[in-house]
């Protein structure tokens, strides 16, 4: 409730006043006619009555699943700009945060088991990726894959010479364009997984049923997989879940640099042209999403580490 | 989660322990001990004397020296920008700016973390439900309307601005780290003995919890310090820092827009990425020496790994 009222207040602090600016880029295509900025002013629930009569308004519409016209890209529902680019970067975030937590976690749990050379001469690399800017490293990769040896496009989500359908060539148009979003994701997360999940395999190696299990003379594979890297593994259980909340709005800054449709390139677009519904819907499945990985993470908690339903 | 109270046991014991003794040079020792606390302590020494020494030494890195684009040479060894500035002079001068912002946004958020977090925790009742409600709403915003509504609202664009939106945008994950040990903490048999002995909450506060959490205000510190770099770095690149400041962030924002990527002129934009990831590693390896020196169990961990080799 919190949430959805600073939603609502936020965006209106901001001078600018959408009509104005709708009314603006209406006028490069001949005059409006008159009576336009009224009609506007009511189509973008912006009118009648002060801040709190809105904001009752608001929450009506909200209840009923409306959120607004979009200014930005007139006279689409902001329901369906949202819709539009939600698939793009679920997807595209979704799977490289699925993909670098599997990764990073593995890697991490083989770091801390065993001084394998190659892993710890890996140690810094990932310290170092931690402590990369996302969009630097986008910006790298575009310079290198799309620059200079040309085998990635520079921007955008699919081929713009084609209808987005589920098709073949639309399909793999799609794929090709973000593999290195999706590589940047990957690396920029990695390290941050690997570390966490090496500190976590390093204490419980010197847990007392570790100790057992190698004294009862299990194998080093056993012992990982069924004793140390299932309890080591519990927090970045949490954080895997806590950074499923912010698949929506952790790459941001990078949907700019790739010119990705996501959700990120069309705040962006909000912000510019202070566009408050279509901000205020992007801020709402931002916040939803990450309401919903909080609470995920609640439950899953008590279920996956039983010790701490008993303290709660 | 659940797993930090462990560690902050371990670690505050060994820390008061430490402080026990009050023998400087065996600190010193330790802290020498831990080649990523050298390393990191020392990278990032060069870049606080480029700080202090390089806007007086460079007093205007903004001068049109060479030729537009040239790439790296003798007498440019970064090459220039597309007006022909050395990309050199400005990567030592912005030094200064990022360095700044990180550091008093850092503080400041650390300090509110430990006011919201310690204080809550310790008062308890409606006062601690109120301030982890609060801590928990900050957690869910995204911070990129926040930073909208207060670089509208001050009029000077600028480092304050950008420290204080980067500092109230970020205080919420260190205050909630912060309130889980000092949760724990406060079940102490030391501070129940305090307590009981009639000590008033606020110098069990600053005598028996403060010292024991020190170890992990100063990581906080140092993790908030790395996100204000990055914030800033993502801020100033989609264009909503002052221009005229000199930050890396803001040498990146113009590269981008300069069309750097697609002329080729990588010498433009990789320095300034390169000294964010650089001082950002530099940090990480400090708060990682840090752990191992506080953290004995991982120490431990560290130690054994040889014999337990031979051994399998």
């Amino acid at each position: 409730m919190g949430a959805l009222t600073l939603n609502f207040f936020l965006p209106r602090l901001v001078p600018g006043d959408p009509v104005s600016i709708l009314i603006a880029r209406m006028s490069q295509n001949g005059a409006p006619p008159p009576g336009e900025r009224a009609a506007l002013t009511k189509l973008l629930g912006l009118g009648h009555g002060n801040l709190f009569v809105q904001y009752g308004q608001y929450l009506d519409q909200l209840a009923h699943g409306n959120l607004g016209i979009s200014v930005t890209n007139f006279p689409e529902p902001v329901t369906q700009v949202i819709a539009s680019g939600l698939p793009w970067t679920l997807t595209l975030v979704g799977v490289s945060t699925v993909l670098s937590f599997v990764i990073g976690t593995g890697l991490g749990a083989l770091a801390g088991w065993r001084s394998n050379r190659f892993l710890t001469a890996l140690a810094p690399a990932t310290t170092f990726l931690t402590a990369v800017p996302y969009f630097w490293l986008a910006l790298l990769f575009l310079y290198l894959f799309g620059v200079i040896w040309q085998v990635a496009p520079l921007n955008g989500g699919y081929d713009s010479s084609l209808i987005p359908a589920f098709d073949g060539p639309f399909i793999l148009s799609a794929i090709s364009h973000s593999i290195i979003p999706a590589l940047t994701i990957v690396l920029a997360q990695l390290g941050g997984w690997m570390l966490s999940m090496r500190n976590m395999t390093l204490l419980t190696r010197s847990e007392d049923y570790v100790i057992a299990a190698s004294a009862k003379g299990l194998t080093p594979r056993r012992i990982l997989m069924g004793y140390a890297g299932r309890n080591a593994v519990l927090p970045s259980v949490t954080g895997f879940a806590i950074s499923l909340g912010f698949v929506v709005s952790g790459s941001l800054i990078m949907e700019i640099v790739f010119s990705y449709p996501g959700i990120g390139y069309l705040l962006l677009q909000a912000v510019q042209n202070s566009d408050y519904a279509q901000m205020q819907g992007i801020f709402l499945v931002i916040t939803l999403a990450v309401l919903g990985a909080n609470f995920l993470v609640d439950i899953l908690y008590g279920f996956v580490d039983p010790r701490t339903r008993q303290s709660a | 989660m659940s797993t930090i109270p462990t560690t902050a046991a371990v670690g505050a014991d060994n820390l008061a322990d430490a402080g026990g003794r009050r023998d400087l040079r065996r600190t010193l020792r330790r802290l020498t001990s831990s080649p990523q606390m050298v390393v990191g302590v020392i990278v990032l020494a060069i870049f606080v004397i480029a700080a202090i020494v390089g806007p007086i030494a460079i007093p205007n890195p903004d001068a049109l020296v060479g030729p537009s684009l040239a790439p790296p040479s003798l007498q440019f060894p970064l090459g220039t920008t597309q007006s022909g500035q050395s990309v050199l002079s400005q990567v030592i001068v912005s030094a200064q700016g990022t360095l700044i912002v990180g550091f008093a946004a850092g503080l400041i958020a650390t300090v509110i973390g430990l006011i919201v977090g310690v204080g809550g925790a310790f008062i308890g009742g409606i006062a601690d439900d109120v301030l982890n409600l609060i801590t928990n709403v900050v957690l869910v915003i995204p911070a990129l309307p926040l930073v909208i509504v207060i670089s509208a609202n001050l009029a000077a664009k600028g480092y304050t601005t950008s420290i204080i939106v980067i500092a109230v945008t970020s205080w919420a994950g260190g205050a909630r780290v912060l309130r889980g040990l000092t949760l724990s903490m406060r079940s102490r048999d030391y501070v129940a003995a305090a307590r009981v002995s009639g000590e008033r909450t606020w110098r069990i506060v600053v005598v028996e919890v403060l010292p024991n959490l020190l170890a992990f205000i100063l990581s906080s510190f140092i993790f908030s310090v790395v996100f204000a770099i990055l914030t800033q770095a993502g801020l100033a690149f989609i264009g909503l820092d002052s221009p005229s400041d000199q930050t890396w962030g803001n040498m990146l924002y113009f590269a981008q827009n300069s069309e750097a990527l697609s002329s080729g002129a990588w010498w433009w934009f990789v320095p300034p990425g390169l000294a964010i990831a650089l001082v950002g590693t530099a940090l990480t390896l400090i708060n990682l020496g840090l752990d191992s020196i506080i953290n004995p169990k991982l120490r431990a961990a560290v130690r054994t790994r040889r014999p337990r080799k031979d051994a399998s």
